[in-house]
């Protein structure tokens, strides 16, 4: 019963143009020759070459990446293991408390996250002198203390919809769980971690507010970069710069889909040869 | 059976990495680990539990106690620049000094409360108004063939993997008084005059709808998708009219993903900081805002914190709201 509704497809519609056509404009204009980035002179990719030679956003976008690499480790690391807790262990002492702290950095405004990390970081220096100083390690760690909720989130969904019969079986057959983790568990939950890493790894790239919280001279991100730029009003090689990363994540997320929808093809393809071959 | 030469992706990766998780499972070095852990009566799994576990409550919990005490301290200007609330006057008497005239002056300065009280209106109408946009979009992506649905999906999620500040900036180019909107309605000779959208609460409320409107549909979607057609056929089969049908099954047993969304979009947006900064103006001063020049501007840690401690208070009763109207939402579903 699938009704043609025009409404619907008028909602649907106007939604997708609110939601691409500022990003379209974005990228059409990062081509304009104007220096004024809103009127339109004529084609030119000049604004590629300033950015290419624009030293203090190529090594903040050097350092923006290093840590949203190791961020983005630290909070699978972390998040699966929130997980695992939580989707196979049952009830156990203060897991509500570990649910809800959890779940917590989800929704909690960025400003409170970045302002209590940096007076954490204040009061351990001063009375155990670590971390001594601010810099890439505390972004690193105020991080990964937000992603590992996206990644244990979807992992967790992960785990519950997993078969549980394989790892019971592994066990029963003498397994010890850590075996039963590393290879039964671990092979199933890869995609969950992959997009989990995913995940993390650009939250830590995108992130401007908690960064200029716990930032030490010297460790300069990308938003941070963009953001004074921004600031001072429209800079066409920030749009050259938006495009660059337009590009990027839609060729990552299209080619990532794809290869998801291939394997859950031939996954269908091959249950329906199991159900033939039974019969 | 043949296998058509397929092997899934999982069990291809296992194959190829059993030899190497085999020998990292005997390292000796992880041996070791567990070892110790076991002499202080901790098993692997009591191990899985307590690292997160230490994780959070060191980065995410203690954090705010000390956000707390250092709201109750005296501004100083030092290295940090507040004081300690307890201290050892000549070496005998433990001396606990509260300063409460931090929370005073946020009760006495008309500034933070009308930014207290202006962050949760905008807040408020934006979720309203991504509600609004979303559930059309959620409901259409519910009832789209089959096939369509991840596409639509991806669609939806897409912008959000792409730069938050970056697209908020978009939108500076699209307002401007030299913008995209007032170029053309001016060379389409519709208005002589640029209207003024830039730095405006309007501007503002777009860009928290924008950022904010994949976490209303997500949840949405996720509750309409799962919603049963049977319902809908047999209330039509009796004679129900599709928008009645509407209101009376599909609206009510839709309130989970409802109170979800509207809280995903609500919460973080009451603290935005970005959003306000570079598209608000005199009057969009949020609470997020003020934190940020108390801290920035002004190094007023102790103020600042208070301006948390009291943002804190209201996100955890917001948060115990929801999920009392969650729980409200699931049994009246």
């Amino acid at each position: 019963m699938k009704q043609k509704s025009w409404f619907l497809r008028g909602a649907l519609a106007l939604g997708f143009a609110f939601l691409y056509l500022p990003i379209l404009s974005l990228v059409v204009y990062s081509f304009n020759d104007n220096k004024l980035v809103t009127v339109w002179s004529k084609f030119s990719v000049k604004w590629y070459g300033v950015l290419l030679q624009d030293e203090p956003i190529l090594s903040a976008a050097w350092l923006s990446l290093k840590i949203a690499f190791m961020n983005a480790t630290l909070a699978v690391i972390l998040g699966t293991l929130v997980a695992l807790a939580l989707a196979r262990f049952g009830a156990f002492r203060g897991r509500a408390l570990l649910s809800s702290l959890a779940t917590a950095p989800l929704v909690m405004p960025e400003v409170i996250t970045g302002l209590s990390l940096l007076l954490l970081f204040v009061a351990m220096e001063q009375f155990i002198g670590w971390p001594a100083g601010r810099g890439t390690l505390t972004i690193v760690i105020a991080h990964a203390t937000f992603s590992m909720s996206y990644v244990a989130v979807i992992v967790q969904s992960r785990l519950t919809g997993m078969d549980v019969s394989i790892e019971e079986a592994a066990l029963d057959l003498g397994a010890k769980p850590a075996k039963v983790f590393m290879v039964i568990t671990l092979p199933i939950i890869a995609p969950a971690l992959l997009s989990g890493w995913l995940l993390a790894f650009t939250l830590s790239l995108d992130d401007l507010v908690i960064a200029s919280f716990v930032s030490g001279p010297g460790s300069t991100t990308l938003p941070m970069v963009i953001y004074s730029k921004v600031r001072l009003g429209l800079s066409p090689e920030i749009n050259a710069l938006a495009t660059l990363l337009v590009g990027f994540v839609s060729i990552a997320v299209l080619g990532a889909g794809l290869l998801m929808a291939r394997q859950e093809r031939l996954r269908q393809r091959d249950v329906q040869m199991a159900i033939a071959g039974n019969k | 059976m043949s296998r058509a030469g397929y092997v899934p992706l999982g069990e291809r990766m296992a194959t190829a990495s059993e030899p190497l998780l085999r020998t990292l499972v005997r390292l000796p070095l992880l041996r070791w680990f567990f070892n110790t852990l076991g002499r202080f009566a901790i098993s692997g799994r009591g191990a899985v539990v307590l690292v997160p576990y230490a994780w959070l409550l060191l980065f995410f919990a203690i954090p705010f106690v000390i956000v707390l005490k250092i709201s109750l301290a005296d501004q100083v200007i030092a290295q940090p620049p507040y004081t300690a609330l307890v201290q050892w006057t000549e070496d005998t008497y433990l001396q606990i000094k509260l300063n409460l005239g931090n929370y005073l002056f946020l009760v006495q300065d008309a500034l933070y409360w009308k930014a207290y009280l202006n962050s949760v209106k905008i807040a408020f109408i934006s979720a309203f108004v991504c509600l609004l946009i979303g559930y059309p979009m959620a409901y259409a992506m519910a009832r789209a063939e089959e096939s369509w649905r991840n596409v639509l999906l991806m669609l939806v999620v897409l912008p959000f993997w792409t730069s938050f500040l970056l697209r908020v900036y978009a939108w500076i180019g699209i307002l401007n008084n030299t913008g995209l909107i007032n170029n053309w309605l001016i060379a389409a000779g519709i208005i002589d005059e640029p209207i003024t959208m830039i730095r405006t609460n309007f501007a503002v409320y777009i860009g928290i709808v924008y950022s904010y409107l994949p976490f209303m549909i997500l949840p949405l979607y996720s509750t309409l998708e799962k919603l049963d057609n049977t319902l809908l056929e047999a209330a039509a089969d009796l004679g129900c009219r599709p928008f009645e049908a509407f209101l009376t099954i599909t609206l009510p047993l839709s309130m989970p993903g409802v109170v979800a969304g509207f809280s995903l979009v609500f919460i973080p947006a009451l603290g935005e900081f970005v959003i306000p900064d570079l598209l608000g103006g005199k009057d969009s001063l949020m609470i997020g805002h003020v934190l940020w020049d108390e801290f920035f501007a002004n190094r007023a840690w102790p103020v600042a914190s208070a301006v948390a401690i009291a943002m804190l208070t209201l996100v955890l009763l917001l948060m115990a709201g929801q999920r009392k109207l969650e729980e409200k939402a699931e049994t009246a579903a």
